[in-house]
């Protein structure tokens, strides 16, 4: 490991098959003590990326480095204190969870890895599984499976890949939990994701990636600001009231959750919209006033909507504790 | 951090190994057909007169082994050897389990060489399954006897015995190559499917253009030829022209073969899981 080097750096980090550029000269660090956040639709390059990244595939330019070592050049060496799984780990089906760690830990080197398995499987919750065959564990033990195999390495960061998918709530809520417990201990978390709210529960910072190409980059808090102050309404007609949002000049959008997400529009100019819902006879049920949301900004960024808000600065900050 | 060696690896493979149901399909096989062939010949009449030491079977039990290495070489010990070698790298693919260990501590060239050995190993354990097998049940049905050789002289039972052993180890030498032909075939199509039956064929079109009309002056440079070079062994005084010929034969089959896994192995992106 090198002294200083930041857990994560990509510089110009391009994968090309054939005709189709998967990854577009990504440029992104994560500091020490970053949870950081790469967020992208289905398809977009994350797991391409996180790939390159751990030596898994090369890179047709740019470079990944962990901790300085570039794993195209340092091999094995490269992932030194660095653990984690793309996609859905994967495990031999025929042994059992505990002879996978084992397996794990022996091509660890042995030692400490092996010595951790037990605490790693009481970690997750599996030791009662552990000697069951991994062709029995349900998709949320295999995942749970996978973060006792990134932590018997005793990492300095987790690499997780997409940790919650396919998790019922359950799972995912204890998915988070155990990160959340992770960072709080100091260690670095880069947690690629389509879920927006668990980015935004987890993280301080975050990389929006579309298309193979990086967005944004930077801190969740100034992103959350640069995205402007949010008003939420619940109407007795959230269509007409968004006909008139749109009338007076204020940008909107009806959200998953079928609120009405306002932005933009000061004090008087919303307290003017109030007055044209009384006259069209929309009732205000609830209205409520929040800041920016990831999942606004990033559908503005992802969707191209028109009024894109004014991108924070893309540099990386040292590291921000702010989400635990 | 200490790094995990070639043995770790190796051992482990073995370990995998000896939790797959496929691996039990090819050492029942190498059990059996001994067994078989001995239950034959002890229910009914005749000898395999038609191939070396076929007539000599009822005079000595030694003489089972040997028939059997000819009678393996057309299919049985081929494919024993493809189940494991085409399945060790293509495997991992289909499980999506060379991300997990290639996130690890351990070199990518260790794994190809733990694989390598591991496949190496169970042909090894195959054919000196087949071999142990054959002597004993050889023994019970027709005696430790001597052994009359190729040149018709005989030969005690003692140096018999340390002859169909050397015989084995030399026959080896092709399986090994045909092994080396299957890790190949496993790191190119990531298919155990095509990889097995591919290695399978492989030995098959050796042995057609060993008979094909006017291709016979190919026959000392095919695989499958290398397969009979132990019966050097049994002829007066010893004939090493084709056990020499064998060992370099299969080498030149076997190293690029071995090679070009070993590069496919090392450079691939590792996309599935």
């Amino acid at each position: 490991m090198s002294e200083g080097a930041p857990p994560v750096e990509m510089r110009a980090l391009s994968k090309r098959y054939g005709e189709r550029l998967a990854v577009d000269a990504v440029d992104l660090t994560v500091q020490a003590g970053d949870v950081y956040g790469y967020l992208g639709p289905n398809g977009a390059g994350k797991t391409t990326s996180l790939r390159m990244l751990l030596g898994l595939i090369r890179p047709t330019e740019g470079v990944a480095r962990l901790f300085g070592k570039d794993p195209q050049v340092s091999g094995a060496r490269a992932l030194d204190g660095v653990a984690g799984f793309v996609e859905a780990p994967c495990f031999y089906p025929y042994l059992s969870g505990r002879k996978n760690l084992e397996l794990c830990a022996a091509y660890d080197g042995g030692g400490e890895a092996n010595r951790r398995i037990d605490e790693s499987l009481d970690l997750v919750d599996l030791a009662d599984r552990a000697k069951d065959r991994v062709g029995s564990y349900s998709h949320g033990m295999k995942q749970r499976l996978g973060i006792a195999g990134a932590l018997i390495r005793n990492p300095k960061l987790l690499v997780l890949d997409e940790p919650t998918t396919g998790l019922d709530p359950a799972g995912m809520r204890d998915m988070r939990e155990l990160v959340r417990r992770l960072a709080s201990e100091g260690l670095t978390v880069m947690l690629s994701s389509h879920l927006m709210s668990e980015v935004e529960e987890l993280c301080n910072r975050v990389a929006i990636i579309r298309g193979g190409s990086i967005l944004f980059d930077g801190a969740l808090d100034e992103l959350l600001k640069s995205d402007g102050e949010s008003r939420r309404l619940r109407s007795s007609d959230q269509a007409q009231a968004a006909a008139i949002a749109t009338r007076l000049g204020i940008a909107n959008r009806i959200g998953d959750s079928g609120e009405l997400e306002l932005t933009g529009g000061d004090d008087e100019l919303i307290s003017r919209y109030t007055v044209e819902l009384g006259r069209a006879g929309v009732g205000i049920i609830e209205l409520t006033t929040g800041r920016g949301s990831l999942e606004h900004f990033f559908f503005q960024l992802t969707e191209g909507e028109s009024e894109a808000p004014a991108l924070p600065a893309a540099e990386p900050e040292p590291a921000v504790a702010a989400a635990r | 951090m200490t790094r995990p060696r070639v043995l770790t690896v190796y051992l482990w493979e073995l370990r995998k190994l000896a939790r797959q149901k496929r691996t039990y399909l090819g050492l029942g096989a190498a059990l059996i057909v001994p067994i078989l062939f001995v239950a034959a010949l002890h229910f009914q009449n005749g000898s395999p007169n038609d191939v070396a030491f076929g007539r000599y079977v009822r005079e000595s039990g030694l003489a089972v082994p040997l028939v059997l290495l000819l009678f393996g070489s057309i299919w049985l010990f081929p494919l024993i050897t493809a189940l494991v070698a085409g399945d060790i790298i293509a495997a991992e693919d289909h499980n999506g389990t060379l991300k997990t260990i290639l996130t690890r501590s351990v070199d990518r060239g260790h794994v190809f060489a733990g694989k390598t050995l591991a496949a190496a190993t169970y042909a090894a354990l195959a054919l000196s399954l087949t071999g142990v097998v054959a002597v004993v049940a050889g023994t019970l049905q027709s005696g430790f006897n001597p052994l009359t050789d190729l040149s018709g002289q005989p030969v005690s039972a003692r140096r018999s015995l340390m002859l169909v052993a050397a015989s084995f180890l030399v026959y080896l030498v092709p399986i090994l190559a045909i092994a080396c032909f299957g890790l190949c075939l496993s790191a190119l199509t990531r298919n155990s499917a095509a990889a097995v039956v591919g290695t399978l064929m492989f030995a098959l079109l050796m042995q057609l253009i060993g008979i094909l009309p006017g291709l016979s002056g190919t026959q000392p440079y095919l695989l499958s030829t290398q397969l009979s070079a132990w019966q050097g062994f049994f002829r007066v005084p010893t004939d090493w022209l084709p056990i020499v010929r064998g060992l370099w034969v299969s080498a030149a089959y076997g190293l690029p073969a071995l090679m070009i896994a070993y590069l496919t192995f090392l450079r691939r992106d590792v996309t599935g899981g």
